[in-house]
């Protein structure tokens, strides 16, 4: 299949691994990756800090890019719970509010293409097994968005046990969320850092050696506040695990979400 | 006479008045930040939350159509809504129509001076209160207070705060943040009679405040109590009241006069209604299949309860937020509190820090909506924002109040109308995201920003970002508590070495075969001079 990829803004400049990781795995599989660099951001931030009218041409823009080229590609693919939940619920409310009717008929044909990792490999390219080898112990975190908003249920986890060499730990308190929430991390960042400091106590608690989720930006809340705590568990994307193989296993480098050269 | 509007009303709906305890004095952020800090206050809220919420977690999984009772109830409310005036108007006729009087409280004022007045003249110097948000928001005990009126609240858990008000050293904490010695140390201290034996298990407490509250009511001139009302039923006139302990239904029978002050959006169709609230309600607010004590009573019965009724209707805001047809579930709300106890901020804050009657995820929609949000200067403005969008509360909401996405649209309304007012649109947050759309809505620039922002921020130690000096806006909000990734090579320049790399080993694909049929003319990233 011919797979397009929206890296997302945030992966894009401050977790390029995962985004490799997406590439590497899906070509492994068979398929054929393309990247539009003309892709920026979903304009996720924007639309949930309530700034309809700043995402618009961001939206705009977003499908600018992906709509000519719909007929070309089986499914568009974004590393991303969140940005995957912004695209598929809120492109379309965001073209309301600008009153442009025919955005947003775009926006509608773009989002059913679009697909988050997880689902892409279970609901369309209809494999468990992807061949990957993680000999670590890992901790699920399922990340809000995928799980409330996308629904991606035991999807991960489906792909994840089939990994070999790798073992599940519990994580206490899994679906309660890690503090993220964009701005709100900063806007209200005592809460936010009460909910992380919670949450990264959960991922030592697991005794695993990583947690994993679908969205490198609670990884990023996450794993700044392991890295911050000097606790030693790291952060790691899916992507990350499923591109990990014998071969070419998955060093975690210094930097939060990097792999090591 | 207050009337609900709904098509293109005469005269706006107004917000609700200043008076009512819907605004706090400070912003969420930093109210947040003082309450964080009690580390007991944290602890209790923690235990009670959780130890709640696994309870109602269970009396769920109980019922196998729990679903379908949920799109019952919102389909109910969505009536109500859509409905509103027409409902009003049956409710009055069906209370009248059984002996009780109806007044219409326009705001929290109107609703205070009927109340009083219905006291006064009936020679009350002390009234019996049930525990109720509307009575709370309506600040109806300070309103008495004034008039010479002291009201004694009936509710276990109010009680406690009202008797700790008036311990020698006066705390202020609903009874969710007291532990049971706590407790027991607040009744020694103000209850002269009680045998100082007493230890601190529930039912003995329980049992030392009921028997305070009979004897208080006993010799209470004037007999009158003061209630609020789960539900309203349109088609009977009949009031629900639903509560844990009894005390309630005990200020419910005893009095010559009740007085019921019931917030508009209270009303439900039909008596048969019930039949899915009296489901939804007791396993989402307590975990209990069946409240202890559910009350209903349909205006006046000779020698059978009160010989009086009165009903207040209470709109104060309500009119306004149904007003706005993307608002307006938050009238839906049946008072659960479900939301509150899933709420991973609620649970961390407590409730103080909303600063209104009502806290929580619903608070967060609610308050600012009955308020109005009035720019950055106004506490119900940080609300909508008090949240981190995970979305826990809309999962568990008994009649499904989309809660993320009403807080979503309330955050783009209040930006909307800082955009249209004069110098309230120069906020960092507003410089930075419009700065961040254009660029972001430019490929060309974004392309060239995101390349560069592995070799600026070079210049920085280590491999990943950590405490930065106060100076930068946003993002000490960031690395005060958490290390940040620090760019490196962005994606898109892996990309480009990849694309060579592919388009080396399989030559033979011609243009088709490489991504290259996904680059175009004016594809920001492929020029010459970024490849090389
Ligand atoms: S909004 Fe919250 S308190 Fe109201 S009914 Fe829903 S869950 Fe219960």
């Amino acid at each position: 299949m011919r797979i397009s990829l929206m890296t997302t803004c945030l992966v894009d400049v401050m977790a390029p691994d995962v985004a490799r990781a997406t590439v590497i795995l899906l070509e492994r599989l068979g398929h054929e990756v393309v990247f539009d660099k003309r892709q920026t951001c979903c304009g996720q931030m924007h639309t949930n800090s309530g700034y309809y009218t700043e995402a618009a041409p961001i939206v705009r823009s977003f499908v600018d890019t992906f709509e000519p080229a719909l007929d070309s590609v089986d499914a568009i693919v974004m590393p991303s719970g969140s940005c995957t939940g912004c695209v598929r619920d809120q492109h379309e409310l965001v073209a309301r509010h600008e009153g442009d009717s025919e955005l947003e008929q775009r926006a509608a044909a773009v989002a059913a293409k679009t697909y988050e990792l997880s689902e892409l490999l279970a609901d369309v390219l209809k494999v468990t097994d992807v061949g990957a080898y993680f000999p670590h112990s890992v901790t699920y975190h399922p990340t809000c968005h995928s799980m409330r908003f996308l629904k991606v249920g035991a999807r991960p986890l489906k792909l994840l046990r089939a990994v070999e060499g790798l073992e599940m730990k519990n994580l206490p308190e899994s679906d309660t969320c890690c503090g993220f929430g964009g701005t709100f991390s900063v806007k209200n960042d005592a809460t936010s850092d009460a909910m992380v400091t919670d949450k990264a106590e959960n991922v030592v608690r697991s005794g695993a050696e990583f947690v994993v989720a679908g969205d490198a930006s609670c990884l990023m809340n996450i794993g700044g506040k392991l890295r911050r705590t000097g606790a030693s568990p790291r952060s790691v994307h899916l992507a990350q695990i499923l591109a990990s193989t014998r071969e070419d296993p998955f060093v975690p480098a210094e930097t939060i979400l990097g792999r090591a050269p | 006479m207050s009337t609900v509007h709904l098509g293109f009303p005469a005269v706006r709906p107004q917000h609700a008045s200043p008076s009512s305890r819907l605004r706090g004095e400070r912003g969420f952020p930093e109210a947040a930040r003082e309450e964080l800090g009690d580390g007991t206050l944290r602890e209790n809220l923690r235990r009670a939350t959780s130890s709640i919420q696994s309870k109602r977690a269970s009396a769920v999984r109980e019922v196998r159509d729990w679903q379908k009772l949920r799109n019952a109830g919102s389909a109910l409310k969505w009536q109500v809504t859509d409905h509103l005036p027409e409902l009003l108007e049956q409710l009055e006729a069906s209370v009248a129509a059984a002996g009780g009087v109806v007044h219409w409280a326009r705001d929290a004022e109107e609703a205070g001076e009927i109340v009083t007045r219905l006291a006064l003249e009936r020679g009350a110097q002390e009234v019996l209160k049930v525990t109720s948000s509307a009575t709370q928001e309506i600040g109806l005990d300070e309103v008495l207070g004034h008039a010479g009126i002291r009201a004694i609240e009936s509710d276990l858990a109010e009680l406690i705060v009202q008797l700790a008000r008036d311990a020698p050293s006066p705390l202020l904490l609903p009874a969710i943040h007291r532990n049971r010695s706590e407790i027991r140390e607040i009744f020694l201290a103000t209850m002269p009679d009680l045998d100082p034996s007493i230890t601190d298990e529930p039912a003995e407490l329980a049992a030392a405040a009921r028997r305070l509250l009979r004897e208080k009511f006993l010799d209470m001139p004037g007999s009158v109590a003061i209630s609020g009302a789960d539900f309203a039923v349109a088609d009977t006139g009949t009031m629900v009241v639903v509560e844990s302990e009894g005390n309630g239904r005990m200020c419910l029978t005893l009095p010559r006069t009740l007085i019921s002050v019931v917030g508009i959006e209270a009303i439900v169709p039909s008596f048969q209604d019930l039949e899915v609230f009296l489901q939804l309600l007791p396993r989402s607010s307590t975990g209990e299949r069946m409240s202890p004590c559910t009350t209903l009573f349909t205006g006046v019965h000779e020698g059978d309860g009160p010989e009086e009724f009165h009903l207040v209707l209470l709109d104060n805001g309500r009119s306004a937020v149904l007003e706005d047809p993307e608002g307006r579930s938050a009238l839906h709300c049946i008072q659960c509190s479900a939301c509150l106890n899933v709420c991973p901020v609620y649970q961390r804050t407590g409730g103080q820090a909303y600063g209104s009657t009502y806290p929580g995820p619903i608070g967060a929609i609610l308050s600012p909506q009955m308020t109005g949000m009035h720019g950055s200067d106004d506490p119900n403005s940080t609300l909508p924002y008090a949240s981190s969008l995970c979305g826990a509360c809309y999962d568990v909401c008994p009649v499904k109040i989309n809660i993320p996405e009403v807080l979503v649209h309330l955050r783009a309304k209040d930006v909307d109308r800082r955009r249209e007012t004069r110098g309230d649109f120069h906020g960092t947050w507003d410089v930075a995201l419009q700065g961040a759309s254009k660029l972001m809505a430019s490929p060309r620039a974004y392309d060239l920003a995101v390349r560069s922002a592995g070799p600026l921020s070079s210049v920085l130690p280590g491999k990943n970002i950590g405490k930065l000096p106060g100076v930068l806006p946003l993002m000490t909000g960031w690395t005060d508590h958490r290390d940040l990734p620090k760019p490196g090579a962005s994606f898109r320049t892996w990309w480009d070495q990849h694309e060579k790399d592919r388009a080396a080993q399989e030559p033979a694909h011609g243009p088709e075969g490489g991504s290259a049929a996904a680059t175009t003319d004016d594809d920001p990233g492929s020029t010459d001079e970024e490849r090389s």
